[in-house]
């Protein structure tokens, strides 16, 4: 076995200083090529700004985008997990319809870009079958209660049932990804474990409960916490159906200010700091999951 | 006469063109013990599997404890939970404990409480003479004790028949003894078993009755004294001639 380098040497500190020139190079050159002057203070305000009025902190376009990205990561996961474990079990049923329907989702979504998908699908949904659902409805409903749980949970009650289309798309677009990572873990359990479950006397629903399942988990955990990841940085799609999260603030202050490297560069910082907090947590998670396991 | 436990009648079974049993009829008794042998891809494993339905028979019929086996899955179940299967490859749960491992189908199955269901476990795992091993997990045992396990599990359902598919296959030559010795026991008190096997000097010990299969058909049916001593058929001796020259 290869021993892991543990220090670093004079060749990994030249590498290192080379790429740091090379970024200042850059930044000169954008000085001066493109007549940039890089001025930080202007977009600040963007994120957070005293009330003239109230003389408070307040929270302006950027930091309510990242809470509306936020939101889009954390119900995205719960609900794109939900479709993906049942249609990743309709995947594998034995009822040939089921099948069927879990394939044809699985291959419809694969095989579209992302984008045209969501274009198709968020016109679909919010004139078809928003009003149907009776979103728009609970969004104007006059109750105070409902106005306060819209707000803390989705943002501005009047964007409510274009928050709900763009989760919608995300989550299914996302799902099908997560459909195949569960019918991977699931098949990858052998058949003997089916057998021995089976001869038992167990169910197949008690078979797969307590047999399967736990053991498919450990493998599907992994490549499970990859598409989280991938489900958060793929949330700034929806900026394009105008859901307004990082991306989609990111856009507006880029064009009003003109400080179009400063807000993307920390725009990618917001992103990176969610993604990396994310990849720790799942580590963390999968560490302790293998110490219970001793 | 002894009304027969399980009866298979004119049995047939394919996978795909391949046609795996032909027309297979066999009946067990209470209480019998058999011992099926022949050479490799004659359908052992194929006409036991059939018994608990892990394989679909396509025609014929079978019927076991009075149950006949067809789609209809309680009857399939409550087949299942009056016949136990010992696995060439154990297929032990490697995410449980030996215990857990005992006592999830009496809890699901039989709905047992855990106390009593772990009571049981236990003393099985005294019966197969493992007991201090009840909090390890199978990866931690050795390829014997793991099938002692195996057997255990089975019969913590308290099945009325025990089916045993080459069991001592994949162990080492010096845990088949503790294995067979398990076996052995469990004959002794009783139990109905089938066991695909090679071990001839098992056979000898414990068979009321030797079952030989070529080419998905039972050949031969006899008791032990006139199957090693004077097969009637060829392909009987020939197969006999084979195993006990090494
Ligand atoms: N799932 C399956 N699909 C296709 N063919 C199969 C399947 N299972 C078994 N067979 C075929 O059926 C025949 C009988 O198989 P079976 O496993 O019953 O033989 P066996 O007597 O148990 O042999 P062995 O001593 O090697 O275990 C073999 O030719 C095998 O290739
Ligand atoms: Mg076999």
């Amino acid at each position: 076995m290869q021993r892991k380098k543990t220090k670093l040497n004079w060749i990994d500190a030249l590498v290192v200083l080379s790429i740091a020139i090379f970024v200042i190079v850059i930044v000169r050159r954008v000085e001066s090529v493109l007549n940039y002057t890089w001025d930080w203070s202007k977009i600040v305000p963007f994120f957070i700004y005293v009330d003239r009025e109230t003389g408070e902190w307040t929270k302006n376009l950027m930091i309510e985008g990242l809470l509306m990205t936020m939101r889009l990561a954390v119900y995205g996961i719960v609900a794109s997990a939900i479709i993906g474990v049942v249609m990743g079990l309709c995947r594998i049923s034995s009822n040939l319809f089921l099948r069927m329907v879990a394939r044809s989702y699985v291959e419809l979504v694969r095989n579209t870009p992302p984008l045209v998908f969501i274009f198709i699908f968020y016109f679909f949904l919010s004139t078809q079958l928003m009003p149907v659902l009776g979103i728009e409805e609970l969004a104007r409903s006059d109750s105070p209660t409902v106005q306060w749980l819209i707000r803390i949970l989705c943002g501005d009650p009047v964007l409510f049932s274009n928050f709900i289309s763009g989760l919608v798309c995300l989550s299914i677009f996302e799902g099908a990804y997560i459909t195949e990572i569960v019918r991977a873990g699931v098949q990858s359990i052998p058949r003997g474990q089916w057998e021995a479950g089976k001869a038992v006397g167990l169910s197949g629903f008690d078979v797969m409960r307590s047999v399967i399942l736990p053991q498919a988990v450990n493998r599907i955990a992994p490549p499970l916490a990859n598409q989280f990841i991938t489900l958060i940085k793929d949330s700034s799609i929806v900026s394009l159906i105008s859901i307004q999260e990082l991306t989609f603030m990111a856009v507006e202050v880029g064009v009003s200010t003109s400080r179009i490297f400063e807000i993307w560069i920390l725009t990618a910082a917001m992103y990176f700091v969610i993604c990396y907090a994310c990849v720790l947590f799942f580590n963390w998670l999968e560490r302790r999951a293998a110490r219970a396991r001793r | 006469m002894q009304k027969p436990i399980i009866k298979l009648r004119g049995v047939c079974k394919l996978f795909g063109q391949f046609q795996a049993l032909y027309d297979v009829s066999f009946d067990v008794k209470l209480g019998e013990r058999v011992v099926v042998c022949g050479p490799s891809g004659s359908g052992k494993s194929t006409m036991i599997r059939c018994i608990n339905r892990l394989e679909e028979h396509d025609s014929g019929e079978i019927t076991v404890d009075g149950i006949e086996l067809t789609e209809d899955m309680e009857n399939i179940l409550s087949v299942r939970r009056e016949v136990g299967m010992v696995f060439q490859q154990f297929n032990l749960f490697p995410h449980l404990t030996v215990l857990e491992n005992l006592v999830l189908a009496p809890m699901r199955a039989r709905k047992l409480s855990r106390t009593e269901a772990e009571k049981t476990a236990m003393e099985y795992l005294e019966r197969v003479r493992i007991p201090d091993q009840a909090s390890k997990y199978p990866a931690q045992l050795s390829g014997g004790q793991q099938q002692r396990v195996a057997i255990a599990r089975s019969l913590c359902m308290k099945p009325k028949i025990m089916l045993f598919d080459e069991p001592t296959s994949a162990l080492d030559p010096e845990m088949i003894k503790e294995v067979l010795d398990v076996m052995i026991e469990l004959a002794r008190d009783g139990m109905t078993m089938i066991v695909v096997t090679h071990e001839m000097g098992f056979a000898k010990t414990v068979a009321d009755t030797m079952v030989f299969m070529d080419h998905g058909r039972i050949v031969e049916v006899a008791p032990p004294s006139t199957f090693f001593t004077s097969p009637k058929s060829d392909r009987t001796q020939l197969f006999l001639s084979q195993i006990l020259s090494h």
